[in-house]
């Protein structure tokens, strides 16, 4: 079989936009630091789609190379955020994002 | 419409619905769970895009590791408690939506009006099949290798491509992150 004949890479960049847009609203509407957090996982799932959907339609492997390097970024972000709101919650014991608005408590 | 393109379709709508859930539920654990379905889902979207190690990693580290961590973030937390947090409506979630709405307009008109060169057919890609294999050019691998991990592999350590500083600099970042993460949850720094 062709691997070519697969899905237009059209369809891929318009699933990615709207992901990504789910993710930016998300963001916006939640006051819950965790789900920002997963929403800004999501926006980075969303880059990483239309990374492998571009380099597979130019025949790249470079697209990959990025979402790699995305991914291992994502991790240390999310093991370093997560760190963070555990240490405010500890001291306001609230992780609210209204309700936090100082840098240094 | 073959296969590929129905698994398509029907997972598309999947992760749309299932990151809508994710985003307009109250509950954090359910945002997490519908978080992971929709990295599965991608995780399929990669293999339809011929990327098996990077659908395999997302699996393990996205819908493995960072989603339990997540979870574990989220019950130590004890956020479904009394105290959990109010999502206030109202005023500021409907200007969000409507700065999405804005959003997604702008990038759509930005990618239809886009034109990119289109790619090789695919007998020019099957013709490098006749290509020997060449040590100077990764770039050069058979259609349906491009995701395998000895195409990644080859290509990220690979001494004409840029990727093996990048390589190094990413430990150095996991070495920073996992001791700011050790930092940040001692008790008193």
């Amino acid at each position: 079989m062709n691997p070519l004949q697969g899905v237009p890479v059209e369809n891929f960049l318009v699933l990615s936009a709207i992901l990504f847009t789910i993710g930016v609203i998300g963001v916006l509407v939640k006051r819950n630091p965790i789900v920002i957090f997963m929403c800004i996982e999501l926006m980075l799932n969303a880059a990483n789609l239309t990374f492998i959907a571009l380099g597979r339609h130019f025949w790249q492997v470079n697209g990959q190379m990025y979402v790699i390097f995305a991914l291992s970024v994502a991790a240390a972000e999310v093991s370093v955020g997560l760190g963070i709101i555990v240490a405010i919650f500890r001291t306001k014991e609230t992780i609210n994002v209204d309700e936090i608005n100082l840098l240094k408590y | 419409m073959n296969v590929e393109n129905i698994i398509f379709w029907i997972l598309a709508v999947v992760s749309i619905i299932a990151s809508l859930w994710m985003v307009s539920t109250r509950n954090a654990v359910r945002s997490a769970l519908f978080l992971v379905l929709t990295f599965l889902c991608m995780a399929v979207f990669y293999i339809l895009l011929s990327a098996q190690f990077i659908a395999a990693v997302q699996v393990i580290v996205y819908a493995g590791a960072i989603m339990v961590l997540f979870l574990f973030v989220i019950m130590l937390l004890n956020l479904s408690a009394p105290q959990a947090l109010k999502e206030k409506g109202g005023f500021q979630a409907r200007v969000s939506v409507l700065l999405g709405v804005g959003f997604i307009a702008a990038l759509f008109s930005t990618g239809f009006t886009m034109t990119f060169q289109t790619t090789k057919t695919a007998s020019d890609l099957y013709n490098l099949r006749l290509i020997p294999d060449n040590p100077d050019m990764p770039n050069v691998v058979l259609p349906e290798n491009i995701g395998t991990v000895e195409t990644i592999g080859r290509h990220l350590f690979h001494p004409s491509q840029p990727w093996l500083f990048p390589f190094e600099l990413t430990s150095i970042l996991l070495l920073v992150a996992v001791i700011g993460a050790i930092i940040l949850a001692k008790r008193n720094v």
